[in-house]
């Protein structure tokens, strides 16, 4: 047991930097991700068909692209185009294209629980389809996005992961130096995963405390 | 890494073509040499050293329970690497080859087990004491470097080969001539491995410019795509990659550490960790280390000779 503990109490700064760096990865994209997601979203639901089709056509490309694959492109591809990314930036690039498909689903799955005939009054009083969408189907839909919403961020961050093998040093990349410290892998590994459990409280907490604020009495 | 792979190879058609071009054109008696350039500058296909192993089927290590495991199961499980050139390789076509692969199959037939007969196991480098520990692998053989403190996980036998820390940098390169001109250079190596951590601690290069990626093919990559300025291992790993491209690649040739190669064995097996010594230094002695590194590593043009057993 002791030994378990000093591998988390011996390496302070490795896990604090590690699982530092995920964090920040995990905000940045977060952002990126819901921002460039909402807009998929609404180009997907909007009533220009160019729109929806490049909404479509992003969505069925990078959902069905395995994200490692995403980021080897950014990294080994990229820069023979003469294209130059910091790590971290092409890390949060990989992270937002992928997880904004996942996000413009989700937005346009809330969109389509709200009943028609709030956008049909909302145009009726002449609001135009940005209105429409920013004050009377989103705040609706957003009841419905909640849950799915904090999957798809849940699965963000443990995919921040991936990032550990192009040159990010995150969370995923505190095995291998513990290997070379020659500190036992299974405790190693059971700390980054309680690592991960406490990252996610907060996103449960979160996802909780709108369910109860979006909640209303049917 | 495949991406690359394409890319060198178009590269070397290319090249081969046009020296091909010129002989046709030019002198007419060049067309011998064109065919020779042609293949001399990447070869990703497996070449042995030559050297031939034949098994033992009189060895027999008394107490050695890996011994008795890999008796009665007539093969031998050895932990490998599969990505250094020249060292431990595997090409497309699935086959071995390389100065360690060799080394395992050597004391594969000492152990009375037939090299065509072992069972190869790529196992990274952060899961070896694992897999040894665990019994998936017999021994460990790969760029494998005895230190204090992996062993009180496993046990090591040799070292079989001395290597330093050194530095790959572009052809072309002529600012970077030791560990003391990295300063504001972007320096890679693999995730967490003691090179870069030696990078990190003695403030070689600035905190932002260490770059980490999972293999060394990777920083190979990103060094032939000027992403990186300089890769950083072990002289013989890098070596590998030298003779592979020897068109755009050289190793600066100044090594400022010493890591010795071990095979790892499982950590109470003292019988088969004496016996594994016994044979190292048999092959030290009889020439068979020297055609094993001359046909293998030996191709990058550096010489090296056998070290000498650390029994402990």
């Amino acid at each position: 047991m002791t030994e378990f503990l000093h591998v988390l109490t011996d390496h302070w700064s490795l896990f604090g930097k590690g699982f530092g760096n995920t964090v920040k990865l995990f905000l940045i994209a977060a952002v990126g991700s819901l921002l460039l997601g909402v807009l998929l979203g609404a180009f997907r639901v909007s009533p220009i068909p160019a729109l929806r089709w490049f909404g479509a056509t992003y969505v069925n490309i990078v959902r069905n692209t395995p994200l490692t694959l995403v980021f080897a492109f950014l990294v080994f591809a990229v820069p023979k185009l003469d294209v130059d990314f910091e790590y971290f930036t092409a890390a949060f690039v990989a992270l937002t294209v992928y997880t904004a498909a996942f996000i413009c689903e989700v937005v346009r799955a809330g969109v389509n629980t709200v009943p028609p005939g709030q956008a049909e009054a909302a145009r009726a009083l002449g609001l135009t389809f940005a209105q429409v969408l920013t004050q009377v189907v989103l705040p609706q839909a957003l009841r419905s996005m909640v849950p799915p919403l904090m999957s798809v961020l849940i699965a963000m961050l443990k995919n921040t992961t991936v990032a550990a093998g192009f040159s990010v040093l995150e969370a995923g990349a505190i095995p291998a130096y513990m290997a070379e410290f020659g500190e036992p892998q299974f405790y190693v590994l059971l700390w980054i995963a309680i690592g991960f459990l406490v990252l996610i409280t907060p996103l449960v907490l979160l996802q909780r405390f709108l369910e109860r604020k979006l909640a209303v009495a049917r | 890494m495949g991406m690359k792979r394409v890319a060198v190879f178009a590269t070397a058609a290319t090249f081969a073509f046009t020296l091909a071009a010129c002989g046709k054109e030019g002198t007419p008696t060049a067309s011998g040499d064109s065919t020779a350039s042609g293949a001399a500058p990447v070869s990703d296909t497996c070449q042995s050293s030559g050297a031939t192993f034949t098994a033992d089927s009189a060895a027999a290590v008394a107490g050695s329970a890996t011994f008795d495991k890999i008796k009665s199961a007539g093969k031998v499980v050895v932990g490998v690497k599969f990505d250094q050139p020249n060292l431990g390789y595997k090409d497309t076509s699935g086959k071995r080859c390389g100065f360690d692969i060799e080394v395992a199959q050597y004391i594969a037939s000492k152990l009375g087990v037939d090299p065509a007969k072992i069972e190869y196991k790529e196992i990274p480098s952060a899961n070896r004491e694992t897999a040894i520990k665990g019994g998936e692998i017999d021994y460990y053989v790969g760029t494998y470097s005895i230190t204090d403190k992996r062993k009180a996980d496993v046990a090591f036998a040799g070292p079989y080969f001395v290597a330093g820390q050194d530095l790959l940098v572009r052809k072309d390169e002529s600012a970077i001539t030791g560990k003391e001109t990295l300063k504001g250079k972007k320096v890679c190596s693999a995730t967490g491995s003691t090179p870069i951590q030696r990078v990190r601690d003695e403030k070689l290069t600035e905190p932002e410019n260490i770059v980490e990626f999972k293999t060394y093919s990777e920083c190979v990559s990103q060094l032939l795509d000027k992403k990186v300025d300089a890769v950083t291992t072990d002289d013989a790993i890098l070596k590998g990659y030298a003779a592979q491209n020897s068109t755009d690649l050289k190793v600066v040739g100044k090594p400022f550490s010493t890591e010795k190669y071990g095979i790892g064995l499982p950590h109470d097996d003292k019988a088969l960790r004496d016996y594994v010594n016994n044979q190292l230094e048999a092959a030290f002695k009889d020439g068979t280390w020297q055609k094993i590194y001359d046909g293998t590593l030996g191709k990058s043009g550096s010489p090296a000779t056998p070290p000498a057993v650390e029994r402990y």
